[in-house]
């Protein structure tokens, strides 16, 4: 316990677990934003500041002696000071004097003349600064939402698996079809090349038996003819001749 | 709102002896004063977005007031009169 990270808004069930867990786990029993006081967005800023007059005395003072003194009223103070503290010497003219006075001159003229245009070179920075940071958000804006429609597409892609796995199932079924098949053939293959050739075999057996018979008693018969017995059939056969010819004769 | 935490412009005249005896004068208190007083300055002329000569040169006149100021004793040496 002793090494989890201190995080003392967990509560003691998620602390207790071993400190890799601990770490990795979002403690999500605290509550995270329930008030607005979040850093950002920062407010923006005001349009334009305090009002001030003549460049040196704000506004507000004018407005604390308007009721009592109107709209001069400031401006007699300010000048009866002034004659005061010359004229006591309060304030001592010498040699800065001068020197403010030029510098003062010089300052306001400046200000005068070319305030208007440096204020405009401000403001077009500003505007450069904001519009490519506006520009940065809409594009992040813009990709997050083609990246929300482009998950949208796939979640309704997922939903045709079912026509898919249907037809994987087909697949596996015609392909199992096939090879039972395949072997079915073979099969019978197998066993038609085995009973063919016990027929051959018998039909090879038994036309051997019948020429060697053949042969056999052909060999004895033509051993069994002597000549005496040989002249004897040619002389009849030579009288049966003469004997169909007469016939032959007679019937034409 | 209670006196002890209203802004000093919003303070009356008559209640102004009251308002000083309740802010801190401790080293932490005055510095948070200070603080408080430049920040609201800064936030009211100088944060915005179209400012003007304003805000640096009411700073430039206080400076220049303050060294007047500190410098007086060197000054009245520079009189042109002695009897005013």
């Amino acid at each position: 316990r002793a090494l989890c990270p201190l995080v003392p808004s967990a509560p003691a069930a998620l602390r207790a677990l071993p400190p890799p867990v601990a770490v990795g786990v979002l403690h999500t029993t605290r509550p995270l934003h329930t008030t607005q006081q979040s850093l950002a967005p920062v407010p923006p800023l005001p349009e334009k500041g305090g009002e001030v007059r003549h460049g040196l005395i704000p506004e507000e003072f004018f407005q604390f002696l308007y009721p009592k003194t109107g709209v001069t009223g400031p401006y007699m103070l300010g000048t009866g000071l002034l004659l005061y503290l010359l004229s006591k010497e309060i304030y001592v003219v010498n040699h800065e004097t001068a020197a403010a006075a030029c510098i003062l001159t010089v300052i306001v003229y400046a200000i005068k003349k070319f305030g208007p245009d440096v204020a405009a070179f401000a403001d077009k920075l500003n505007e450069e600064k904001m519009a490519s940071a506006l520009a940065m958000k809409n594009d992040t804006i813009q990709t997050l939402q083609t990246a929300i429609e482009e998950e949208k597409k796939e979640q309704w892609r997922a939903e045709g698996r079912s026509y898919l796995f249907d037809a994987k199932r087909n697949n596996i079924a015609m392909l199992l079809e096939a090879n039972y098949r395949e072997r079915l053939l073979t099969v019978y293959n197998e066993v038609k090349k085995r009973l063919d050739y016990q027929v051959a075999l018998q039909n090879l057996k038994r036309q051997k038996e019948q020429d060697h018979m053949i042969q056999w008693v052909e060999k004895n018969v033509v051993q069994s003819i002597t000549p005496q017995q040989q002249k004897e059939s040619i002389a009849k056969c030579i009288l049966d001749l003469k004997a169909l010819s007469k016939s032959a004769h007679a019937t034409v | 709102g209670p006196l002890s935490e209203r802004p000093l412009m919003e303070v009356r005249l008559g209640e102004l002896h009251t308002w000083v005896s309740t802010c801190s004068f401790s080293a932490q208190g005055l510095l948070g004063a200070v603080q408080r007083a430049w920040g609201s300055y800064c936030a009211k002329y100088i944060h915005v977005k179209q400012g003007g000569p304003a805000g640096i040169s009411m700073l430039l006149a206080g400076y220049c007031l303050l060294s007047y100021g500190w410098n007086y004793q060197h000054f009245k040496r520079h009189r042109w009169r002695k009897y005013h």
